[in-house]
């Protein structure tokens, strides 16, 4: 019996509570066994994860390949290789492309690439609307039996607010959620950062906190009429998290993802003018990303996701208020996470865990988020001692757009199998 | 005297004594004016880029006049519209003219940021010539000289903005460069023209017009864009002149002493009355004056003073 035994690491499964040492057997891309000292018959080959963290492969519920359309900036191929070595084995990925995948031609288009050079698993977002125009539904049904695993305009805010009820109530029996960008245009209003005293004392425009908490009031009140499971993007604000907060006290179907940025940096980054600090939404205060940590370690935000949004070197050089929104996150996501949040004590790695694999892969019904035997052999194996200095230069991406460049750290991932077979290193 | 900055970005970054420097300088380079033959050989051999991404009369005007009166060689590059449109990026386009070796860049920009962007990347100097609603520094300097000269110091006064404080780069740079020189700045106007949190700035934000000229040394008017009513701003132009336009009437409880400033261009009769431009109190075009003067000094600490 050919096969794959993984022996000696620490294992953090949270489906199954798991927290121990154990080998893990992996025969045919599926968990074969768990258990402690597994005697695997010859021709089983051994990797020695002394030391090491075995934990479900991650899961990245918000990315851009990009493809098709805008190769120049990512492809399905440099894309999911970007995953595989940042620690991740399956990325969702959003449907801004061009053309816009609000049909099943280009679910079944990204499908098929992803089959031939994907390195990772590749889930599609289909789009709500048509071509992203917010005027009319895509042919939703279709592009969720295609396979789309979700639905969202991300990039853009489906202003018409009947429009977004109906989306809701017509993705319900799919069961996917519908995941909201929420920005409400005319209060962002193109700002290209954070409205406070730093875009007083920068002469930027500024969008205030409220353009994301508008949308985010009105979401919910719609999931709450409709019964439709929604799923906040990249949520940002401390004013965003209390209504959250407030709506699953409540028991209405929302769940949300924050980005390692929005944890990690606030607005006054903005001071260098680097345009790789520009996203939407844009870096908040001190206190936002207080309120976001504190609500990504006790649950009510579910998941982190990266929102890798790669851009060619000319649209992110140049006037910051002109250049693109977004940051290449998945080579770096992992990394920073263990570093900045689990080293000084801030989340534990289980719930770490938990936020990057069993929970996305929970609220979007795939497969994986666990050891459990049975399961798609899909592993993440982190080294929490391995040094690191964010080098873009050596991205997997096509793109390079990180404001983390020449940051450094400790803790990395160090391996990543899919379906039983190593993508990473 | 010497700088030893290689770029004037903003008034941020300035200490007090810079500023000192550089009033100081102004007012030795002012005399120059007064001369028959106007020009000094102190950047002979020097070379003065304008590069003018925003329309600008007196702003370019008085950055050449500057440059020439120094006997520098003065360039004007004007591109119309972003760099976008240009089809050629920024930064091209200044590695463009860096190529050409020249020792000063004079930026103005409508993008918040760029002169920050240039300088990291260019190895000659850079001043912001005014960028977005950012700064313009040498604006700034040029009023704490009118004021300086009219009272005799600055630590102390009461200096009041009035108007679209949101966008204006003059608002700021003068906020940053008054409250380093000591001055009391009160910022007026409608709460839709005045920025997220600008107490912290370190002034005053009233919206009332009597009271926040009431005790005010100088009253510095802004101009108004049309656009502001496009965007909401205000409902319109007729109302914004009605409540924030300064009158003599308005002025008569003030100060006899009052200075009115004005960054320009006026817009007669919507922020400013004709009689109060043309009053007595008006040193507007004492500003344009000393523009020409503030300017020489830059240009001669920031390219004149190193080695040579």
């Amino acid at each position: 019996m050919s096969g794959l035994l993984i022996r000696n690491g620490r294992l953090v499964d949270p489906s199954s509570g798991t927290d121990a040492v154990q080998d893990v057997w992996i025969a045919d891309g599926h968990i074969h066994k768990v258990g402690k000292a597994l005697k695997a018959p010859a021709g089983v080959e051994v990797v020695d994860a002394r030391s090491k963290v075995v934990c479900p492969g991650f899961i990245d519920m918000h990315v851009h390949l990009r493809e098709p359309g805008f190769e120049y900036k990512e492809t399905i191929a440099s894309g999911t290789r970007a995953a595989a070595a940042g620690g991740f084995t399956a990325v969702a990925c959003m449907a801004n492309t061009f053309p816009v995948n609000d049909n099943r031609a280009v679910t079944d288009y990204i499908l098929a690439r992803a089959k031939v050079e994907g390195v990772v698993r590749v889930y599609p977002i289909g789009a709500v609307t048509r071509n992203l125009e917010g005027t009319q539904l895509a042919e939703m049904a279709e592009q969720a039996e295609a396979g789309c695993v979700a639905f969202s305009d991300d990039g853009r805010c489906v202003m018409n607010a009947a429009l977004y009820r109906r989306a809701m109530e017509y993705a319900l029996p799919f069961g996917t959620p519908v995941i909201s960008h929420a920005e409400d245009c005319h209060l962002a209003h193109g700002a290209p950062m954070h409205e406070g005293i730093v875009s007083t004392e920068l002469g930027l425009a500024g969008q205030p906190g409220a353009a994301e908490e508008v949308m985010v009031a009105r979401d919910i009140i719609l999931a709450e009429l409709t019964g439709a499971h929604l799923h906040i993007a990249h949520i940002s604000t401390a004013g965003a998290v209390r209504l959250l907060r407030e709506a699953r006290a409540r028991g209405v179907r929302v769940t949300a993802e924050v980005t390692p940025h929005h944890l990690l940096l606030t607005d006054e980054a903005v001071r260098s003018y680097d345009s790789n600090v520009k996203m939407a939404p844009p870096l908040r205060t001190k206190r936002d990303v207080e309120a976001c940590l504190e609500a990504l370690a006790d649950g009510t935000i579910d998941c982190v996701a990266t929102d890798h949004a790669p851009h060619a070197l000319s649209e992110k050089e140049g006037e910051f208020a002109e250049a693109a929104n977004g940051v290449a996150g998945l080579e770096t996501a992992v990394a920073l996470l263990l570093d900045r949040l689990v080293r000084p004590g801030v989340l534990d790695l289980p719930t770490l865990v938990t936020r990057l694999s069993t929970a996305p892969a929970r609220l979007l019904g795939l497969p994986g988020g666990t050891l459990a035997p049975g399961a798609a052999a899909d592993i993440t194996i982190l080294d929490l001692e391995q040094p690191w200095t964010v080098n873009p230069a050596t991205f997997q991406s096509r793109s390079r757009n990180t404001p983390f460049a020449g940051c450094t750290g400790t803790g990395a991932p160090w391996m990543t199998l899919v379906g039983g077979v190593k993508v990473s290193p | 005297m010497g700088w030893k900055r290689k770029d004037l970005l903003g008034m941020q970054d300035l200490e007090a004594s810079e500023i000192t420097d550089v009033l100081d300088t102004a007012a030795s380079m002012k005399e120059i004016a007064t001369r028959e033959i106007k020009k000094v050989p102190t950047l002979r051999g020097k070379t003065v880029v304008n590069l003018f991404y925003e329309s600008s009369t007196r702003t370019r005007t008085s950055f050449e006049i500057a440059g020439k009166w120094l006997s520098a060689d003065v360039i004007n590059f004007s591109a119309s519209g972003s760099s976008a449109e240009k089809g050629e990026s920024l930064l091209d386009t200044a590695r463009n003219i860096e190529a050409m070796s020249p020792d000063l860049v004079v930026v103005r920009h409508k993008a918040s940021g760029t002169p920050a962007l240039l300088a990291r990347h260019l190895r000659c100097g850079v001043v912001n010539a005014g960028d977005g609603a950012h700064e313009h520094p040498t604006q700034a300097l040029l009023d704490l000289m009118t004021i300086r000269e009219k009272k005799g110091h600055l630590e102390g006064l009461n200096v009041t903005i009035v108007g679209d404080v949101t966008h204006s780069r003059v608002a700021r740079s003068d906020i940053f460069g008054m409250r380093k020189m000591g001055i009391t700045v009160t910022v007026a106007g409608p709460p839709t023209l005045i920025p997220a949190q600008c107490q912290e700035l370190g002034v005053k934000v009233s919206h009332r017009l009597e009271e926040a000229i009431a005790h005010a040394d100088v009253i510095m008017m802004l101009r108004l864009q049309h656009e502001r009513m496009q965007g909401g701003y205000i409902p319109s132009i007729r109302e914004y002149s009605r409540v924030w336009g300064l009158s003599l009437a308005r002025l008569a409880p003030c100060r006899p002493d009052v200075l009115i400033m004005h960054p320009g261009p006026v817009n007669r009769g919507v922020e400013l009355a004709p009689e109060v431009a043309d009053s007595r109190y008006s040193v507007i075009l004492d500003q344009v004056a000393n523009g020409v003067a503030v300017r020489m000094a830059v240009l001669y600490l920031l390219a004149g003073s190193k080695k040579a």
